[in-house]
């Protein structure tokens, strides 16, 4: 376990310095005029333009620049928005939203993808299996920016349901909407590996010999061959975080949500540079951090997983 | 099998003229996309998709088929008209038939889609099959590469390099995005392509070919590429789907298609502030753009159980 820890935060270095690197290279690519785009359509001065050169380090090498880049974000300072608000100030306003609407989908998904996958993981090629296979296929080829605008037709404006937008704090119920469209992203998923690690399991040994000392169908689905058929689905997590970020952008840009991925989304809209570069890095960061917690907790949950 | 079949035709040539050749037919060793084809023929979802992938390819190809009304004649007289015998949607907020604008859609999705998968696809092939065939450090370093890109969600990093890609107001974007997507979309075919060519270098006709005095490039392209690539063309299927969907997403967030190009995407965001008014302009290009991602999807699907019936 503590070879495989040290393995696992070595590659997490060397991953994080590359992405980041891969991020602020894709950045700097074929730019070319940073400071008329800090500056807009105002013409600048020769002065105000070697000032600003020396504040942003515009002088020094591509490498050099890098590292003031991950200086900041390592000190956590991850700079300041066109409009002038700290990055920082703006991330703490925007975080709760993002969560409590991440952690509403991640609950709603994956209590859909269990019970389901269980059932149709049981009656394989039954008449439930086969309506959730083509569902979840319909589900995974929705694009968020298909799902996000219907469901708000529907369900938000022409049926009235769920309220369509939200307000500057978002009540859990202004939240149910967009966490059912951008659990949707990742319940397909979810679904068909609980699917077939149930069906996998059922025919294990230990599930023969629970039968066999005679524990009841439910104990037996319920208690074994369901702990072990959700390790799989927890290492999803990782992978679904970086689901659940993107959907996210499009979702609040849509509802109207005030968290990270509608300040990124009006980022966008805005042409405002530094706020995409400050939130993508944290965001990728955040993956990057999920993703090695999952792994660790996956080789914590299942001892049968040594990685040499 | 051929070798039953091969003595009955030798001892019975011209007992029953027709018999050995039908015999022959039904029993010839079938490859594995022989096997995969007849599997294929047999799977609806298969059927469904390959139709719904000919009416969007036609639809790229020759909108006019579709439609007789020019989808840049928009006049704001019109504007959120309702559906008629000559604009079947309606119109939108600009007054520009939505039908003739959705059928000229499918043109920029496919190109970018296309486009994108074949850059995705070559970079993918490149360093999948290096890796995968060179193995050793070759591989070591390639991989941690891939581990790097995916440690970029993908729309993030789409978002960042499009942005720069796209600064030039002057262009529509079709190439800024389809180097995005492509640039950014290879990792999961060249960890398919990897994991393929490990496993089919290791055969023995690669062995006995490379005794015959074959060099790398021969052993590659001529033996282990067409033995690996089936699971690699089905991701990159997928990947079309994927990249369809990824196009319109960064559309309509405002970094993808724009100026004057058509596109679902950038219909789906100009729509959603009218919805109120007029649904019809943001329901059918979300509806064909839906279908036109599941249709590749589900052909991918469809594909990947012939080929790997074991996953089912």
């Amino acid at each position: 376990m503590f070879r495989y820890l040290v393995r696992r935060l070595l590659q997490m270095v060397l991953t994080f310095f590359g992405a980041t690197f891969v991020v602020y290279a894709l950045m700097f690519a074929n730019q070319d005029d940073p400071l008329q785009a800090l500056a807009g359509e105002r013409p600048l001065t020769e002065s105000q333009r070697i000032a600003l050169t020396e504040r942003y380090h515009l002088d020094d090498s591509f490498l050099q620049q890098y590292w003031y880049y991950i200086k900041g974000l390592l000190t956590g300072n991850f700079g300041t928005s066109l409009t002038g608000r700290s990055i920082n100030d703006m991330l703490a306003d925007a975080w709760p939203v993002t969560i409590k609407l991440a952690i509403i989908a991640i609950l709603i998904a994956s209590t859909v993808a269990v019970i389901a996958g269980v059932i149709s993981g049981i009656r394989r090629g039954g008449a439930f299996d086969n309506v959730t296979l083509i569902g979840t296929l319909i589900l995974l080829s929705l694009p968020i920016v298909v799902l996000a605008p219907l469901a708000q037709l529907i369900f938000g404006i022409q049926l009235g349901w769920f309220p369509p937008t939200a307000t500057r704090d978002a009540t859990v119920y202004q939240l149910l909407l967009p966490a059912l469209v951008l659990g949707s992203l990742v319940v397909a998923t979810e679904l068909r590996v609980t699917r077939s690690s149930v069906a996998e399991n059922l025919r294990a040994d230990y599930v023969r010999t629970a039968r066999a000392k005679g524990l009841s169908r439910n104990r037996v689905i319920g208690v074994h061959v369901l702990r072990n058929s959700l390790i799989p689905v927890i290492t999803l997590i990782g992978v679904d975080i970086g689901a659940l970020m993107s959907g996210a952008i499009v979702t609040e840009g849509v509802f109207n949500i005030p968290g990270v991925g509608f300040n990124l989304f009006r980022g966008i809209r805005t042409e405002d540079g530094p706020l995409v570069v400050g939130f993508v890095s944290v965001l990728v960061i955040v993956f990057l951090v999920v993703n090695l917690i999952v792994d660790l907790l996956y080789a914590a949950l299942d001892p049968r997983i040594r990685y040499e | 099998m051929s070798d039953l079949n091969a003595v009955s035709a030798t001892e019975a040539p011209g007992q029953v003229p027709t018999e050995p050749r039908h015999v022959e037919k039904q029993n010839k060793p079938r490859s594995l996309a022989g096997d995969a084809w007849i599997d294929l023929r047999r799977s609806k979802i298969f059927w469904i998709a390959a139709v719904l992938v000919v009416i969007i390819l036609l639809m790229a190809a020759w909108p006019s088929l579709f439609t007789s009304a020019d989808p840049r004649a928009c006049s704001l007289s019109r504007q959120h008209q309702g559906p008629s015998g000559e604009a079947f949607f309606g119109y939108d907020f600009q007054g520009c038939d939505v039908y003739a604008r959705t059928i000229y859609g499918a043109r920029n999705s496919i190109i970018v889609g296309v486009c994108a998968t074949l850059i995705a696809g070559i970079i993918g092939l490149v360093i999948g099959l290096a890796s995968g065939f060179y193995g050793g450090a070759t591989d070591a370093l390639l991989s941690r590469f891939v581990d790097v890109m995916l440690g970029i969600p993908f729309l993030l990093g789409a978002i960042v390099l499009a942005k720069r890609l796209s600064a030039d107001p002057q262009n529509n974007g079709v190439v800024a995005v389809t180097v995005t997507l492509g640039v950014l979309g290879w990792t999961t075919g060249a960890r398919v392509m990897r994991s393929a060519v490990i496993s089919s270098k290791n055969q023995d006709y690669v062995a006995a070919a490379r005794m015959l005095g074959s060099g790398p490039g021969r052993l590659m392209f001529r033996h282990i590429v067409p033995n690996s690539i089936a699971s690699f063309v089905v991701v990159l299927t997928i990947l079309l789907g994927i990249n369809i969907a990824s196009e319109a997403t960064l559309s309509f967030l405002g970094i993808g298609l724009k100026g004057d190009a058509i596109s679902w995407g950038i219909a789906i965001a100009e729509a959603g502030p009218y919805v109120r008014t007029a649904a019809a302009p943001l329901v059918w290009p979300s509806i064909f753009l839906a279908a036109t991602v599941l249709a590749f999807i589900m052909l991918g699907d469809a594909v990947r159980d012939a080929f790997d019936p074991k996953l089912r």
